[in-house]
């Protein structure tokens, strides 16, 4: 399991409800669901699926859930590969 | 152990551990599932596991515990498979698990929910689960009283 604390990334929203982050993503026109348990940057996305994660330029936005605090908007702003990951299976 | 195994690996995943109640249900479960021969695994957050080690120090009840991203990992995988799960829930990251060990198990799943917002928390369960929920903080007897009418021990 990664941690997110290796990545640079941003906190956009905190201690939401899994819907609020869902709710939240679907202003962006690019956007994608995976399943939960699905690895983005070496961690586990956790959440009721589908799990709703967007892209914005170059940076990538995704729910990461925590059993204490609830669940964080994260940004990560160079998201480039996990970006082509996406893209590459929604083609599948 | 008893002599009679089963083979079933039952899954008991915790939530956060600030609702007294999580600990004392989780070790109740567990040791009625290790009691029927059961494989039980408990998964939890650091805190969660040592207060179930430090409740159990002589395991007297647990049989395995193990950390629950790692368990995530392992279900999403395909290195683990259980044949029940029950998620420990008293709020909306509860939900999210319980959500994704149903998902990634397919198998038959329950919801334990307790604390002071128990029924607003059953109410944003929206996938196939089977619900077990009672406002309980301290007192963990209305579901132990839920857990011994459903005896999932027994099945």
């Amino acid at each position: 399991m990664g941690c997110l604390e290796s990545l640079p990334y941003e906190v956009l929203l905190s201690k939401i409800s899994f819907k609020e982050a869902r709710e939240f993503l679907a202003r962006f026109p690019e956007k994608y669901d995976v399943e939960p348990g699905y690895k983005m940057f070496d961690i586990r996305i956790i959440g009721v699926p589908p799990i709703r994660v967007a892209v914005d330029g170059d940076a990538i936005l995704f729910p990461f859930t925590k059993p204490c605090h609830g669940t964080f908007l994260i940004r990560v702003a160079d998201g480039h590969e996990e970006i082509e990951k996406l893209r590459a299976l929604k083609k599948k | 152990m008893p002599d009679d195994t089963t083979d079933r690996t039952a899954l008991l995943v915790m939530g956060c551990p600030k609702v007294p109640v999580q600990t004392s249900l989780v070790l109740y479960l567990a040791g009625r599932m290790k009691k029927a021969g059961i494989r039980t695994i408990i998964a939890g957050t650091p805190s969660a596991r040592q207060l179930i080690r430090v409740a159990d120090a002589d395991s007297h009840y647990i049989t395995e515990m193990r950390d629950l991203d790692q368990v995530i990992g392992q279900l999403a995988d395909g290195d683990l498979t259980v044949s029940d799960s029950y998620i420990f829930v008293h709020n909306d990251a509860g939900v999210s698990y319980a959500a994704s060990i149903q998902s990634l198990t397919h198998a038959p799943t329950t919801a334990i929910i307790f604390g002071e917002e128990a029924s607003q928390v059953s109410e944003e369960i929206t996938f196939p689960c089977r619900i077990i929920a009672e406002p309980a903080t301290h007192n963990p007897m209305p579901i132990r009283k839920k857990l011994d009418e459903v005896a999932p021990w027994d099945v």
